[in-house]
């Protein structure tokens, strides 16, 4: 018999969201625009990991294919953020 | 035509990877390592095939560096002493957090290295480890900009400052690998 | 025997993983300016998510290893998150620092900062 980790996994699931609000206060109270784009990096990498936990415990692979290509394009939007605060030529 | 060969074929072995898990041609038997359908494997040629195309030029520079198996072996020794000083890292940064004690600036260091991957590497381990962040670039001279989270005195008695405060013996890890 | 072992690294991995993915949050909140807050923001997930990861992939070996196929498939795929998450998350925040002082943000009670001298080099230059 299998034990699953069902129950550790949603427990591990519930502490992730109390660091994506921790996180949101930052987002919200912070004072210049950078800070906002940390704490949006911050939350992006979290909802990640909430996937490939998510992942595991209904053990769908789709979910960490989907968390593959969410990894990417928050890092392509993280970079087009900075550029446009920079103010570059793009 | 070599730079297409390398990029097609490190596309399927990466398409592969990703589409385990058929039932037409299956490896080790019972053990069920690795299987694929033939579809997806017919799909995975075409699409390799297209992007070899394309990215041909973007994906292989002209030198074939890195080409020498000695060089990953050696990169795989990097990378467990390279998950030992981040261990290190983490944990002061959790003491930091904890405590609130910081003391930061922001210095230049001037590693030396020729090339662009070289000087990439160097960069994320950098950040990534004691209490460092690099910040800018100067990119004739690939010197690095980099905030320091607790500065020491000693080390900023010569301008562009000793490697060896800011990142451990990454210096010749990466130049061990690179050049 | 060494499926109890790999339950107990599983467990130990994630308090791990969640402590410190806890402390980013906690250092988002407590540390005073922008690259102090992008060394928690960074190191920590980057370090956690590294041992959630770890703890799905052992899940799926021993998954697999008990005769279920669907273990091999779950442990390559995290694998792939993990590569992609240490590849993208300092290249991040090198590009989120540079910004930062691009655009003017100081760095809080700095004792030394050689780059201030850098960009007006630069725009002499233009």
């Amino acid at each position: 018999m299998i034990e699953n980790f069902a129950t550790e996994y949603y427990i591990v699931l519930g502490f992730l969201l109390l660091a994506i609000v921790i996180a949101l206060i930052r987002v919200i109270k912070g004072p210049t625009a950078p800070d906002r784009v940390v704490g949006l990096d911050t939350i992006n990498t979290i909802v990640i990991v909430g996937m490939v936990i998510f992942g595991a415990v209904t053990q769908n692979v789709i979910y960490i294919d989907v968390a593959i290509i969410y990894a990417l394009l928050s890092f392509i939007s993280t970079l087009f953020i900075a550029k446009y605060l920079e103010g570059g030529e793009f | 035509m070599l730079a297409f060969i390398v990029t097609f074929v490190l596309c399927f072995v990466a398409y592969l990877m990703l589409t385990t898990g058929g039932a037409d041609i299956v490896f080790l038997g019972d053990w069920k390592i690795l299987s694929w359908d033939y579809a997806e494997i017919i799909f995975g040629i075409i699409l390799s095939l297209i992007v070899a195309i394309v990215a041909r030029k973007i994906f292989v520079k002209k030198s074939f560096r890195m080409a020498n198996p000695v060089r990953w072996f050696v990169f795989i020794g990097y990378l467990f002493y390279f998950f030992y000083e981040m261990t290190k890292a983490n944990f002061d940064v959790a003491y930091r957090v904890i405590t609130g004690k910081i003391n930061p600036g922001i210095v230049r260091i001037s590693p030396d290295l020729k090339t662009d991957l070289g000087i990439t590497m160097l960069a994320n381990s950098i950040t990534l480890t004691p209490g460092t962040l690099s910040v800018d670039i100067d990119e004739d001279k690939n010197d690095l900009y980099i905030h320091w989270i607790n500065v020491k005195k000693e080390a900023l008695e010569d301008k562009p400052v000793n490697c060896k405060f800011v990142c451990a013996n990454f210096e010749k890890w990466v130049r061990r690998v690179t050049e | 025997m060494l499926g109890q072992i790999a339950d107990i690294l599983v467990y130990l991995f994630l308090i791990l993983g969640v402590f410190f993915n806890l402390l980013a949050g906690v250092g988002l909140l407590r540390f005073p300016d922008v690259y102090t807050r992008l060394h928690a923001g960074t190191k920590c997930t980057t370090f956690g998510s590294i041992f959630i990861c770890g703890s799905v992939i052992i899940f799926g070996v021993r998954m697999w290893l008990m005769g279920d196929t669907n273990g091999s498939t779950l442990t390559i795929h995290t694998a792939g998150v993990l590569i992609a998450i240490l590849l993208t998350n300092p290249t991040g925040a090198h590009a989120i620092a540079r910004a930062a002082h691009r655009s003017g943000v100081k760095p809080f009670g700095a004792v030394i900062d050689d780059l201030a001298e850098k960009p007006a080099k630069k725009e002499a230059e233009k």
